[in-house]
């Protein structure tokens, strides 16, 4: 028998065994650092669930796919069969597919509410422009994560989808045909390129992903969160050095956030197990046949968390000879995001002390946002042209338009503590 | 059926978004299928293996699955569905050979495991009831959902023959175009109208479960997880109360 106290107070054990640990790596620390000392201002609203509820669709995303890809095969002419073996022979895999394919969008619907967030309140302004930037960086691996993803089930959208997306990159000057090879590694989609986009999408991108969330969340940590204020809490703090505005994230945010993760799931679980196709929104009709090199789809579109962009791309008409155009604007749309900390040149942060011209912009703005997604779904013809068009230059004027009237927009005070 | 609600409200959410397939302008009918339904399924199983698995597989169903779910012992799963000598871990695939089917009807019969989720099931029982007569055709019908099909009119005997009915009608540039707007009986079948509307119903409800098995077990369970991230749900809510007593107090 080992020598234990029988009266050993409750957790003596457990305190022994962190004080163990604490002499050999900093867990106490970590854990008061981001959990039980970490202040976080104590006014967040509806907003401010998305952050957490991002973390765990991804870490859903990464355990799921770990088990898809014990049964999924990444070859031309295996990988469709071996997604219908997952759906129909293993174990559970209906779920585990399911779960995994609408949790790319759902992560995608949640990262645009987490950005537009960021737009309401000013979380991207000083100090926090490399917060947003390592924001934007987990966006764009996040596209190409979700875009290298689209091909593996090998069907014939994925094929197409691909086989669009990647020919983009053949309307750069000289080096274009050269960059298309280099991307697919064959003349055409193939199985090398399947092989290639799958290392990329299991291991290569969810690294880089892991990696800058992490960085997303220190840096996070060492500015303080913003909130729906849009003022520094930082600056009132009380004797003790916490600030007056803030609570601690445990338990007080740890247990809201588990509140928002219930709801979200609730949701969530509506369409995994009643529409997981979503009407061919998540899960695409022509998907569910396998990839055919003779065959194209009647329509090609991308799944619809890349249509703005698609929109855009179509909305620019070819001249002087080359498509190279529309695949710039596309491009640039994202770009620009990196941007906004420093357009932006309110003297405020958030909207509720923002005047009328930036309310009235950013509603139009996620309203055209909302507008070229659904008309990048459609075939390309009037009237979708003509909106996309529109919605491509109120895109962009937007955003170049915004250094000049967020400074002439009137503004009212902030106040110097947050309100409920 | 309140699942059926359910999804009814989860995909009007974003119907204007949802892009249909459509079949060359000739409406699509309601299929009307239920895969909830074991007797339709399992009648829709004989009408499968009678009629369709002749030159159609569905590689990636196997017969053992398909006893499970139809609620079949394995001897009545033989005798009455497993005619191609294959065993009971087997995929349903056709004995027809893909290369002697090319030269028979120009085209290998497409398999049908994923028919119903990449057309649709009101495709399927649209295009399986609209059939006509067309002598210019190789095997002599035509098909108003999939104008040129290879595929002969094999429900024929069942259905009866049929012809169609067109409309001229002027368009955009002025110019008479035929429109097919219908059907018309040119002699009866073994069954009735509405004996032929129920198998071919009876056989796209099949072809609906041997796209997605589990698609009843999908939602079933989807019941009670829902009823549990509710309870869930309502759990953390409390619990999110009472810490933040302290905060709002």
């Amino acid at each position: 028998m080992p020598s234990q106290q029988p009266n050993a107070p409750a957790g003596g054990r457990m305190q022994a065994l962190g004080a163990w640990i604490d002499a050999r790596f900093p867990l106490s620390e970590l854990w008061k650092e981001h959990m039980s000392e970490y202040y976080a201002p104590k006014n967040f609203n509806f907003w401010y669930y998305f952050g957490s509820i991002a973390l765990v669709v991804l870490a859903m995303q990464i355990v799921t796919g770990i088990f898809l890809t014990m049964s999924y095969k990444p070859s031309d002419t295996e990988a469709f069969g071996s997604v219908e073996y997952i759906m129909r022979d293993v174990d559970w895999g209906w779920l585990i597919r399911y779960l995994h394919s609408t949790g790319a969008s759902a992560f995608f619907i949640v990262v645009y509410l987490h950005m537009f967030r960021a737009l309401l309140y000013g979380s991207h302004r000083k100090p926090r422009e490399l917060l947003w930037i390592f924001g934007m960086l987990i966006y764009l691996a996040l596209m190409a994560e979700a875009f290298m993803g689209y091909l593996l089930p090998w069907g014939n959208m994925s094929y197409w989808g691909a086989q669009v997306i990647v020919s983009l990159f053949g309307s750069f000057p000289w080096i274009g045909n050269a960059l298309v090879e280099w991307i697919r590694g064959d003349y055409f989609i193939s199985d090398i390129t399947l092989n290639r986009f799958f290392a990329l999408h299991v291991v290569a991108l969810p690294l880089v992903l892991i990696f800058l969330v992490v960085a997303h969340i220190l840096a996070l940590h060492e500015v303080g969160s913003n909130n729906p204020d849009g003022i520094e809490i930082k600056k009132t703090k009380g004797p003790d050095g916490r600030p007056l505005d803030g609570i601690a994230m445990h338990p007080y945010y740890t247990v809201k956030d588990i509140y928002g993760l219930a709801v979200f799931f609730l949701l969530f679980a509506a369409v995994v197990f009643f529409a997981p196709e979503m009407g061919g929104l998540f899960l695409e009709a022509a998907n569910f046949e396998p990839a055919n090199p003779l065959l194209t789809p009647e329509h090609i579109a991308p799944v619809w968390y890349f249509t703005p962009y698609y929109a855009m791309l179509r909305a620019v008409p070819a001249f002087a000879g080359t498509q190279i155009w529309g695949v710039l604007v596309m491009f640039s749309a994202i770009l620009l995001l990196f941007f906004v900390p420093w357009l932006d040149r309110a003297p405020v942060k958030s909207i509720r002390y923002r005047g009328p011209i930036y309310k009235v912009a950013l509603m139009l703005f996620a309203a055209s946002f909302i507008v070229l997604g659904f008309c990048g779904m459609k075939p390309p013809e009037q009237p979708f042209k003509a909106i996309s068009v529109i919605g491509t230059i109120y895109y962009f004027l937007f955003f170049l338009l915004m250094p000049w009237y967020s400074r002439i927009d009137s503004h009212k005070p902030e106040p110097s503590r947050v309100t409920s | 059926m309140r699942l059926a609600r359910i999804q009814v409200v989860l995909v009007a959410l974003c119907w204007p978004f949802a892009a249909f397939a459509a079949g060359h302008g000739y409406p699509l009918q309601d299929a009307g299928t239920d895969v909830s339904n074991l007797p339709s399924l399992q009648r829709g199983a004989r009408n499968f293996v009678n009629y369709c698995l002749g030159c159609h597989s569905a590689r990636y169903m196997r017969y053992s699955q398909l006893a499970q779910d139809l609620a079949l012992t394995d001897d009545e799963l033989q005798e009455n569905l497993m005619f191609t000598g294959t065993r009971i871990y087997d995929a349903m695939v056709s004995s027809m050979p893909a290369e002697h089917a090319r030269i028979w009807f120009g085209n290998a019969p497409p398999d049908l495991s994923l028919i119903a989720r990449s057309r649709g099931v009101d495709y399927v029982y649209t295009y399986l009831k609209s059939f006509y007569d067309d002598p210019s055709r190789p095997t002599g019908a035509n098909n108003a959902v999939l104008p040129q099909t290879a595929m002969p009119d094999v429900l024929a005997v069942l259905q009866g023959r049929q012809k169609p009915r067109f409309e001229s009608k002027p368009d955009e540039d002025g110019n008479v175009v035929q429109h097919l707007v219908g059907m018309e009986p040119v002699s009866p079948g073994e069954m009735t109208a509405a004996e032929f509307e129920g198998f071919v119903r009876d056989t796209v409800t099949f072809l609906e479960y041997v796209s997605e098995p589990a698609k009843s077990q999908r939602r079933s369970l989807g019941v009670w997880v829902i009823l549990y991230l509710l309870m869930f749900t309502a759990f953390t809510y409390f619990l999110k109360k009472e810490y933040w007593k302290d905060v709002k107090g």
